[in-house]
């Protein structure tokens, strides 16, 4: 299939011959493109058909395939095929997507690492049957030549094996060694080293033991958790570059009369950018032509729209709403505000990496005394026997064998595997490793106001309360516009039943509202100061209907997420403090607050502020969660315990947190802060069920009695209980 | 005890068999969208374009 699809260049010999072939194929890998976009929304077998079915009904699209794992479609297209298309159709029938950078993802997909571990896992897997089958028989009574037979097979079959899928654990120890450190994995290659050694020195002498089949299985067992953990570090990893990727940055350059559309990375300072309505600012800058308002919610939390004017300082990420602007550069990419913000919060992570996870811990107490037990046990029994090399190197090897960290190495892993799968399927994504340990320790809940408990998108307030003769006079006005209040306006009348009033003359002013003409009379939507009215505290807008009468005025409030709700009374119920942190007046604040049944509740906060209430809260001994989207959130994201933001949050704040919610609904918060708890419990019973198993199989090695038998079944039933245990998670 | 030096290249070889048969599904990148493969067997209509080795992701 693959060669009829995507014919390839070494299997057409003609184009080597005829060059000109080549340079055609090459012209048409140009205007063929591959598109990538990440869909969280899609679930099942119905969704996968859907996305795929309406994505190649459109002109150009060559395929689609969704990657329900990844939650991302692949698009092989024509060079006019644009991600905004089709991600408007995707948002009509209900999935939401973001474009990705594909150039950046190649990285993860080709992942030659996670490829190479899952092969030594298979040849260990392997091999370790083979060597059971073996030693079934022997241990069930086979004896002399065809004992010996079997322990020369085993070892034939044990020892390449252990060579190649060993490579890991013998790399990483020898690194340890040479930072003088005693890692997990000095002890595993110590174990698998004289397990191998000490078995093959036995098969020459046809001894009765040889520990062949449980070095591999050893082998195997501990691949099987170094691959999930490696698993779900990739998964991190490739969630911080898809997020990387979210936002794929491109500015429209004005070059003379010409307008082209360039990467951001490309433009200088005194370049000129034109910004459309409804556009994000790609830089920082002065507006040197143009009037419009300016949404400032993701920067600083205020859901008033701000005006526009020549010589109006905008930021990048902020959003241009009505008209045109012209705006020149002062500083972008690296240099601008939004990287600046990066920075510091790379500062302040950094502090947090110095968390120390519980495997960390319990490796740093385990693992030393490891080995002093085997050594122990091998002077010991050197003196026991009298200055029997040959038994005590043997009881040394089997105290190795039980002692070494086989379930251990399970326990975190497939409990951090089990729990991530979970929460990513209710549509979050964990980025950092340790966050899950981190929010199962959390007593206090920070939540954002504008974007986060609410959409950032308004909804007009008490409609009916105004005269009815105005309304349709407003609706036809509002319909003239695309600022989102007016949009608000419209929706809320449509759901009213009303019809728009005949009206002529309507033109939009950019920065001001719009105007018309209704029964000879001049109407105005727009401005306080435009309309000539006395402005209110909260987010409205004016009608002024020419009859010499004071202006009609029409506040919106936020609406609020879905789930939003859920979530607070969630967390709530889970015992834990939920405040309020935002930089909207005091007014809006209140009354969600109040809504939401929030008692503790701050408003006006400025970034600095916000982060040092964390800080405060912090001394003070709370661990807290920071629930975030805008700029002025990040240094708190950053410096908060543990910290989650919506997928529509800017680039510094998604960044600065550990925890990206995938879809709109907010609900999943409470959910991950409760499969969190249930994480770290199963991974402290899993700690504590291979100590158990230690404490009861140690003791039968030191005396000597640990057969391969007893060290084979003890190794497998421990690690099988710790996996099954990881995997009841609810 | 002889058929012993035949089963035992015999159990061998079978077991490199499932072994190069693992090799074969890695490379051919079947373990990259496991969940999404389990639901699109359940699908009624007929895939017209099964992932091909280029489009992995």
């Amino acid at each position: 299939m693959a060669a009829t699809l995507t014919p390839s260049t070494s299997a057409c010999a003609a184009c080597v011959v005829v060059p000109s072939a080549e340079a055609l194929a090459g012209r048409r890998a140009r205007t063929q493109s591959r598109l990538m976009l990440s869909v969280p929304a899609v679930q099942n077998a119905t969704s996968i058909s859907e996305v795929e079915r309406l994505l190649e009904s459109v002109p150009g699209v060559r395929s689609a395939r969704v990657n329900l794992t990844l939650k991302r479609v692949s698009v092989d297209a024509e060079g006019d095929v644009t991600a905004e298309d089709l991600v408007a159709r995707l948002a009509a029938i209900g999935y939401p997507a973001h474009e990705l950078d594909p150039g950046l993802l190649s990285v993860t997909e080709n992942d030659k690492r996670g490829r190479d571990l899952l092969m030594r896992l298979g040849v260990a897997g392997f091999s370790m049957m083979n060597i059971m089958l073996l030693s079934v028989a022997v241990w069930s009574g086979a004896e002399g030549q065809t004992r010996d037979l079997f322990h020369w097979i085993s070892a034939m079959i044990a020892l390449p094996t252990l060579a190649f899928a060993g490579q890991p654990f013998f790399a990483s120890a020898w690194t340890s060694i040479q930072a003088r450190r005693l890692g997990m994995d000095v002890p595993i290659s110590l174990a698998l080293v004289l397990a191998s050694s000490i078995s093959l020195f036995e098969t020459i002498k046809s001894g009765h033991h040889a520990y062949f089949d449980a070095a591999v299985s050893l082998c195997f067992f501990l691949l099987a958790g170094r691959y999930l953990d490696y698993r779900s570090r990739a998964a991190a990893r490739s969630a911080a570059e898809e997020l990387a990727a979210l936002e794929v940055p491109r500015a429209l350059r004005l070059e003379g009369a010409q307008e082209t559309m360039v990467a951001i990375a490309d433009l200088r300072v005194g370049d000129l950018v034109r910004v459309r309505p409804g556009a994000r600012m790609p830089v920082d800058g002065v507006v040197i032509e143009g009037a419009s308002e300016i949404d400032r919610s993701l920067l600083t939390g205020e859901t008033l729209p701000v005006q526009a004017v020549p010589d109006t300082v905008v930021s990048a990420g902020e959003v241009n709403l009505t008209g045109p602007l012209t705006v020149r550069v002062t500083a972008a990419g690296k240099d601008s505000s939004l990287h600046r913000m990066a920075d510091l919060v790379a500062v302040a992570e950094s502090a947090r990496n110095r968390y120390t996870s519980l495997a960390d811990r319990m490796a740093r107490r385990y693992s030393p005394s490891v080995h002093v037990l085997a050594l122990t046990s091998f002077l010991s029994w050197l003196w026991i026997s009298g200055g029997d090399v040959r038994l005590a190197v043997n009881i040394a090897a089997a105290v190795l064998i039980i002692t070494c960290p086989c379930a251990l190495a399970l326990a975190v892993p497939a409990v951090v595997t089990s729990a991530s799968g979970k929460l990513f399927r209710k549509g979050l994504l964990i980025k950092d490793g340790t966050a899950l340990e981190r929010l199962a320790e959390v007593d206090t809940v920070v939540f954002d106001k504008t974007g986060t408990l609410t959409l950032g998108t308004p909804r007009p307030l008490a409609l009916q309360d105004q005269p009815p003769a105005a309304l349709p006079v407003a609706m036809a006005l509002a319909a003239a516009s695309a600022h989102p209040l007016s949009l608000a306006l419209v929706a809320g009348l449509r759901d009213m039943g009303m019809t728009p009033a005949e009206l002529s003359e309507l033109r939009e002013v950019p920065g001001y509202g719009v105007e018309g003409r209704w029964q000879d009379r001049r109407v105005r939507l727009g401005r306080a100061a435009w309309i000539g009215a006395e402005e209110a505290a909260e987010t409205a807008t004016y009608l002024d209907l020419g009859q010499g009468g004071a202006p009609l005025t029409f506040r919106f409030a936020d609406s609020l997420r879905p789930g939003a709700r859920a979530a607070v009374d969630g967390l709530r119920a889970q015992g834990k403090n939920v405040m309020l942190l935002s930089g909207d007046s005091a007014s809006a604040v209140q009354a969600l607050a109040r809504d939401l049944g929030i008692a503790d509740w701050r408003a006006g906060a400025l970034p600095a502020e916000k982060a040092n209430v964390i800080a405060e809260l912090s001394a003070a001994g709370r661990k807290v969660l920071m629930v975030g989207d805008g700029l002025n959130d990040t240094a708190a994201l950053a410096g908060a315990h543990v910290s989650i933001s919506p997928a529509s949050a800017l680039d510094a704040a998604r960044v600065a947190s550990d925890v990206v919610l995938l879809g709109q609904d907010l609900g999943p918060v409470a959910d991950a802060a409760r499969i969190s708890v249930v994480a770290r419990r199963r991974i402290k019973q899993n700690f504590a069920l291979s100590l158990v198993y230690n404490l009861v199989a140690v003791p039968v090695a030191l005396v000597g009695l640990a057969t391969p038998l007893i060290a084979a079944l003890a190794m497998s039933t421990s690690s099988l209980m710790v996996t099954l245990n990881a995997m009841r998670m609810k | 005890m002889e058929i012993l030096s035949f089963l035992i290249p015999v159990s061998l070889f079978l077991g490199f068999l499932g072994l190069i048969g693992f090799f074969w599904a890695i490379r051919g990148h079947q373990f990259e969208d496991l969940e999404g493969d389990g639901h699109r067997i359940l699908r009624k209509d007929y895939d017209d374009h099964p992932k091909t080795d280029r489009t992995g992701g």
